[in-house]
């Protein structure tokens, strides 16, 4: 298995772009990528995209994609994991450039989610539970989470507060994210009284309906040593796992199984523990979300990532930061696109170049994305070498 | 959409609670599948659901999904029915504010949604307190 490396990302400020199309958002974004890693040409490409049919109508993405990119004949491919998909694009394309398949690998993620109505929209979405035993009962996935975050505080005694506290510490984050849907401060009383969504989880503990797009451009890493301009960043690990999608399904309903499986694999591949992780970009889709998956990183102890967010360890400066971007939260969730702008921010870090949400000595980061309430998940680890 | 074969197929289950019990190791699938993930034998029998159980955890959704609007709010929970079996649930005939992890339910007979494109009334399980 050959070295990897990111030599490229690209992404654009995100939101209600009733302006831009499904293929204009992701071309625009893999213009950038590949622009910022100076490449013309592309071996191959996987697109991460969730629902493309029921958002907006269109299947068979992958080929459209890659007309509209410029770039056919190439091989493209489509990948769903629901909302990793784009964490799922980003392990197919680090797994096509190991192999020696190819050496110049594009991989995007996109999500055109706001051509459709709000309920529309939650359908849509609940279409990641399972159809049959989940969604038929009216359940949704603020209703899952809230499932999730009501045991939580049953079994741990994480409160209301520190789940705002989520909100508030990714919303101060994203508050100086160029590319932030939502990039403005919130406080504490403002996200304890919002709207309710599914009791105990308000509007401000979900993330939001989002258009957007991001990609990354992967090449093998002896390649990437020639080409980077700055700081060499290998794909040093990287973690994929299954769980029941039902959550009802599970055991322990408050443990993300299927993140702990794909991290353990990933700290292996790259050698590491949860200790060496400078920061983490990770699947804040809810409030609550947030607190499992830092238990499930091994951040935290089971039962301890509530506190943890309330005592600042997860702030920029805090022990271990949590999404310094802002988040599914603040920056937005198209769901297809947010574990390719997980990569994107982790890559800028690591780089230096996040300006005001910077984290000093980054040198090694790592990305969670999960689909569902953790059915899958992907694990990845980036350092400079 | 919900069609007619889609919401037929599964009927054995949403009225009657039919599960898939494992002939070799006797673990119990609800719903039914075609290999035991603990012994991965392939033989199973059919067996009836417990319908009563206890409240793991619940919600009250108040923004539900596009069939299910004219609904909102219900409350939604997982009800252990012991064994290991777990299965979701909407929770009817009381106040919301009295549901509480650890209360007893029953699973009843209950109509859940009218599928508005194909017409299709929609008939499963609800959970009610357990008197």
């Amino acid at each position: 298995m050959r070295d990897v490396a990111v030599i490229g990302v690209g992404i654009q400020t995100w939101g209600e772009l009733w302006e831009k199309s499904l293929r204009d958002l992701f071309v625009e974004s893999a213009l950038n990528a590949m622009k910022d890693a100076g490449v013309d040409r592309i071996d191959s490409m996987y697109v991460g995209c969730m629902s493309s049919g029921l958002f907006t109508g269109q299947e068979h993405l992958a080929s459209l994609l890659a007309d509209y990119l410029g770039v056919n004949p190439a091989p493209a491919a489509r990948v769903e994991s629901a909302c990793c998909s784009g964490g799922l694009a980003f392990r197919m394309g680090f797994m096509d450039v190991a192999s020696g398949m190819s050496d110049i690998v594009l991989v995007g993620g996109v999500e055109k989610m706001t051509d459709v109505d709000g309920a529309a929209a939650t359908y849509a979405l609940a279409t990641a539970s399972d159809q049959e035993y989940e969604a038929y009962n009216g359940i949704t996935f603020p209703g899952l989470y809230a499932l999730i975050a009501r045991a939580h505080m049953q079994k741990y005694g994480t409160t209301r507060e520190q789940m705002a506290q989520v909100a508030v510490k990714n919303h101060e984050n994203g508050s100086t994210n160029p590319h932030a849907q939502y990039p403005f401060k919130v406080t504490l009383e403002q996200v304890l009284n919002a709207t309710m969504v599914a009791d105990p989880i308000r509007l401000l503990d979900c993330s939001p309906i989002t258009d957007g797009a991001a990609a990354a451009v992967l090449v093998p890493l002896e390649m990437a040593k020639k080409m980077s301009k700055g700081p060499v960043i290998k794909v040093a690990g990287s973690g994929h796992a299954t769980d029941t999608i039902a959550l009802h399904s599970r055991k322990d309903i408050t443990f993300i199984n299927s993140t702990a499986v794909a991290a353990e694999k990933a700290y292996k591949m790259a050698g590491v523990g949860p200790k060496d992780i400078d920061f983490a970009e990770v699947h804040d889709c809810f409030t609550i979300a947030e607190i499992c998956v830092t238990e499930a990183l091994g951040f935290f102890e089971k039962g301890r990532g509530g506190k943890a967010v309330e005592a600042g360890k997860t702030a920029i400066g805090g022990e271990i930061p949590v999404n310094p971007s802002g988040g599914l939260k603040a920056k937005g969730h198209p769901v297809g696109a947010t574990g390719v702008a997980q990569i994107h921010e982790v890559v800028n870090q690591l780089r230096g170049a996040c300006g005001k949400r910077q984290i000093k000595n980054a040198k090694r980061g790592l990305a969670q994305n999960m689909g569902g309430t953790g059915g899958s998940s992907l694990v990845h680890i980036l350092e400079v070498v | 959409m919900l069609t007619p074969p889609k919401y037929w197929r599964e009927i054995p289950q949403r009225y009657r609670l039919e599960a898939a019990k494992c002939a070799q190791c006797g673990k119990v699938f609800f719903p039914p599948r075609l290999i035991c993930d603990a012994c991965k034998g392939e033989e199973f029998e059919t067996v009836v659901l417990p319908r009563e159980g206890k409240i793991v955890s619940f919600t009250e959704v108040h923004t539900p999904a596009s069939n299910f609007s004219d609904e909102a709010p219900f409350a939604v929970g997982i009800i252990d029915l012991g064994n290991e079996l777990t299965i979701l649930a909407q929770i009817v005939d009381c106040d919301p504010g009295e549901v509480k992890i650890g209360a007893p339910m029953r699973l009843e007979f209950r109509k859940l949604q009218k599928d508005g494109e194909s017409g299709v009334l929609c008939y499963g399980y609800k959970a009610v307190p357990a008197r």
